[in-house]
């Protein structure tokens, strides 16, 4: 190793540690995340992330644009679930804005965003399973059943992966004749998909050995961080906004928030087929009560949006955690201030101390656990 | 090259007749092995046409390869912004000839939608020679295989001999380019002018 330290603090002579730069470019595919870790042996004893490899001007770039012109790149803050992120953004400029929408349209809201959240969980635990070191078989499942309800999105809105969706007081289009029934019908298939990936993976003893007891997050530094979303309730905290901010029609609809009890990789992993498991209760409720009639407020112009000065922070729970959007407005077409809040980089926050401590290998696992994507942390 | 009528009629009898290029480039085509290398959204794309159900192994290319020493094809799938794009070009220099670059995504190529950013490079082709672009925000994953397909028959037509070489077999061409690097406004160079030369400034009244 060469004598480039990427710390403040050096090391006295004589010392065996050994500072690695793991990444931009590095297999466990999260993009372009960067961690420089120090190590003794194998032990991690001090881990510094480094964050801008895909830092893209989205906050900048949204000051320039008009309110609808940024619904687009909402898409590709957390590039896999673009239809949570609609809806963050249209949530935002609604508070700030006041403006109802019809109950048609929150409906749909929730059937896209519940379809969003089951996406991303199956396409994760591919993603989880590589990070372990079973890069292949899982993430061919696990893909292979995303693949289908991105058949959906595409059918509702043209689009496998950028939705652009919603819209202000609204969404952009209602489901084509006969989709709801053939989302209720595929839905029906979906448990066996996820009781074949428990009945394998769950009861594994490499994954148990691998995952339990790493990266253990105590609720109360996950709560004193700010962390949100599966990474937080798997620490045994009872936060959902979903039941905490009640948004949309979810007080309408009965579903539990599975929580973990050690705060471990395991118990994030299996927060996530749980989370699952009631996203699919959600949706066949929506399924069932979603009303007929307009999906559009017919008051509110999307183009030449011009909302009055003021400023509102809207957020929502995203499958990663609470996404929101602060927003000024100083009365123009354009945002006077666009400011992302979003969940991938705050739950980084504690990364170095879950991986205190740990192997190496087990970093990657930390990581994989908390399920980033770079696009939402750096923005 | 050879007489089609003659080599037809070889064939019916068993025998299989070809030039040294032909066997090499048939071999160099259906074995590219990319690096394994996301940037950002064009990188789930990318994932999604190795998976099970676009399937590029069909075209050969399903070995990804975590390091450029083991990779052929570079697939930059994503936004290249300015702190990233030194590192790209570095893994471009590492991987060994012959080698070659799909831009995949309007990022890659221009910028795409994210043109305006103060960080981001207007596409990876102003340091590294690219072969093959595929448009789109971001492409499906059967662009992807169009575009893997278009590199094909690019390398099956690639002549090792005679006048024109392609890039690898000539030993005139440089195998390696020149790491930008941080300054203080924009990378230094903004761009390499051996493989990227800028627009020309509309001079029409």
């Amino acid at each position: 190793m060469s004598s480039q330290t990427f710390f403040s603090t050096s090391v006295g002579a004589g010392a065996t540690t050994l500072d690695v730069s793991l990444g931009p470019q590095h297999p466990s595919t999260h993009g372009v995340f960067r961690m420089n870790v120090r190590l003794d042996g194998e032990t991690v004893v001090a881990l510094q992330p480094v964050f801008g490899y895909l830092h893209r001007n989205h906050e900048k770039i949204a000051e320039g644009n008009s309110w609808l012109a940024s619904m687009p790149y909402t898409d590709r803050l957390d590039y896999i679930c673009s239809g949570t992120n609609n809806w963050a953004y249209a949530r935002a400029v609604e508070v700030l804005a006041g403006i109802e929408v019809p109950e048609r349209a929150e409906y749909l809201r929730v059937i896209v965003g519940e379809l969003t959240r089951l996406q991303n969980h199956t396409a994760f635990l591919g993603f989880m399973l590589g990070d372990l070191g079973g890069w292949g078989s899982a993430l061919m499942y696990g893909f292979r059943e995303r693949e289908k309800i991105l058949n959906f999105f595409e059918e509702l809105t043209g689009a496998r992966m950028m939705l652009n969706y919603m819209r202000f007081g609204g969404v952009r289009c209602d489901a084509p004749a006969g989709w709801l029934g053939r989302v209720k019908e595929y839905l029906a298939t979906y448990p066996a998909f996820l009781d074949e990936m428990e009945k394998f993976l769950v009861g594994n003893e490499i994954l148990l050995s691998r995952l339990q007891g790493v990266g253990v997050l105590s609720a109360e530094r996950a709560i004193n961080a700010g962390l949100s979303g599966p990474v937080l309730r798997a620490s045994g905290v009872d936060y959902d906004i979903r039941k905490v901010d009640g948004y949309g029609v979810y007080p309408k609809l009965k579903f539990r928030v599975p929580r973990g009890e050690v705060g471990d990789c395991y118990d994030r992993f299996m927060l996530r087929i749980l989370e699952a498991r009631e996203t699919l209760k959600i949706l066949s409720q929506a399924l069932e009560q979603i009303p007929e009639g307009p999906i559009q407020n017919p008051a509110v112009k999307n183009r030449m949006f011009k909302p009055a000065a003021g400023e509102a922070y809207g957020r929502i729970e995203c499958p990663k955690g609470e996404l929101g959007f602060h927003l000024v407005s100083d009365g123009t077409e354009k945002p006077y201030r666009y400011h992302v809040r979003p969940p991938s980089l705050i739950n980084l926050t504690l990364l170095e101390e879950m991986c205190l401590g740990s192997k190496i290998a087990d970093v990657i696992v930390i990581l994989g656990s908390i399920d980033i994507v770079l696009g939402e942390v750096d923005r | 090259m050879t007489d089609e009528a003659l080599k037809s009629e070889l064939e019916k009898r068993g025998i299989f007749v070809t030039s040294l290029e032909d066997l090499y480039n048939w071999g160099r085509k259906n074995s590219l092995w990319p690096m394994q290398f996301g940037l950002a959204c064009c990188a789930i794309e990318m994932i999604a046409a190795a998976a099970a159900r676009f399937d590029m192994a069909r075209f050969g290319a399903e070995v990804f390869r975590p390091s450029p020493r083991q990779a052929d094809l570079m697939l930059v799938a994503g936004t290249v912004t300015k702190k990233m794009a030194p590192l790209v070009v570095r893994l471009y220099n590492q991987m060994p000839e012959p080698k070659y670059v799909i831009a995949m995504g309007a990022c890659a190529i221009s910028g795409g939608p994210f043109k305006e950013g103060y960080n981001v490079l207007k596409g990876i082709d102003r340091y590294i020679p690219v072969d093959v672009y595929i448009p789109g925000c971001p492409p499906r994953p059967e662009a992807l295989l169009e575009g893997l397909i278009t590199l094909q028959k690019k390398i099956e037509k690639q002549r090792l001999f005679g006048k024109t070489l392609p890039r690898h077999a000539d030993p005139e061409a440089p195998t390696s380019y020149p790491v930008p690097a941080y300054g203080p406004h924009d990378l230094e160079p903004a761009y390499n002018p051996k493989v990227f030369c800028p627009p020309c400034p509309n001079t029409r009244e």
